[in-house]
């Protein structure tokens, strides 16, 4: 399993780097498509179905809407010329980098084997979580018993995010 | 904003009912089978950008729709923050307590009140994701008419 996650991961890491270099705004947004498709698959992989359908629709909805803005607007991508400004950036990037991978190395070091482990706080969510909710999924009892603040939250972000957009693009009042 | 020609709009108007369904039925289903309020409510949003595309529609056929999409967002948020306030009236004085009777786990109406914090942030999301898609085609719409 964990290579074939390594072969979606890398096709994931082309297609993003690609939208990164594509000289048609159009190829780039569907090339980003790739990442966010390749996430599905890793999550249908990891036997999450719950986080894939809630990616799959998700990334549809945004691609379409992606492709609407490009097509509205232009589709070439606007080249400035880099000086030295952008070898900086790539010493900060590459450095940035590291330091990662450092961490990262260190933070996982720490943890079980890959697949195998859970955390004592999910053992008893899986263990009790049915009966103390009464829900059959328990992702969606998770969701909204024991970390009911957390989804709250999220729906006040969509809320707000809607608020935001109406407020930036109206008509009325910009002159 | 124009409409696409007869067989794209047949096809829409047969799917679009399919895909509401199937996107209630995720809703409903939330504390049963995987999805829940997220994902089904983006498949309703999607139903009904997918008749917008291909209907289309003037500007203020859509500023109506417009409204009525942020104002039912807005009661259905209100609506969660009122069920849960109710928790801390009832029992063990909680924000968030699960009050209502849990019932047979795995039957449709069971969990207590996670099916109606499903149907109303399943609601609250589809409302927000047209809201947004909706603001997106007027804003370009009011900008061609100038």
């Amino acid at each position: 399993m964990e290579i074939l996650l390594s072969v979606i991961l890398g096709f994931m890491i082309i297609g993003a780097i690609y939208a990164l270099h594509a000289n048609d705004l159009l190829s780039a947004v569907i090339a980003q498509g790739i990442v966010g498709y390749g996430l599905v698959i890793c999550f249908l992989h990891l036997r999450a179905p719950d986080l894939a359908i809630v990616q799959i629709v998700v990334e549809t909805i945004t691609l379409i809407i992606m492709v609407a803005v490009v097509l509205d607007s232009s589709r070439k991508e606007l080249k400035t010329p880099a000086g030295w400004k952008g070898s900086v950036n790539v010493i900060l990037g590459l450095v940035f980098i590291g330091f990662m991978i450092y961490f990262f190395d260190m933070a996982t070091a720490s943890l079980d084997v890959f697949g195998e482990h859970t955390l004592r706080m999910s053992q008893t969510y899986i263990e009790q979580g049915a009966q103390k909710t009464g829900a059959a999924n328990l992702v969606t009892g998770v969701l909204w018993d024991f970390r009911g603040y957390d989804t709250l939250g999220e729906a006040t972000i969509l809320f707000t995010a809607a608020l935001g957009v109406l407020t930036v693009l109206r008509m009325k009042g910009k002159k | 904003m124009k409409g696409l020609t007869p067989i794209v709009k047949k096809v829409a108007q047969l799917m679009s009912g399919i895909i509401c369904i199937y996107g209630i039925y995720i809703v409903v289903h939330g504390h049963l089978t995987p999805g829940g309020a997220f994902a089904g409510g983006i498949i309703l949003a999607g139903a009904f950008i997918l008749l917008i595309l291909a209907f289309g529609s003037e500007v203020i056929k859509l500023r109506k729709e417009e409204t009525g999409s942020s104002m039912s967002e807005s009661i259905a948020i209100l609506g969660t923050l009122i069920l849960a306030t109710v928790g801390l009236l009832v029992g063990s004085k909680v924000f968030f307590h699960n009050y209502l009777p849990k019932g047979t786990i795995g039957e449709l109406v069971s969990a207590g009140a996670v099916p109606i914090y499903n149907i109303l942030i399943g609601i609250e999301v589809a409302a927000a994701i047209i809201t947004i898609f909706l603001a997106l085609i007027i804003f370009k719409e009011e900008e061609e008419q100038r």
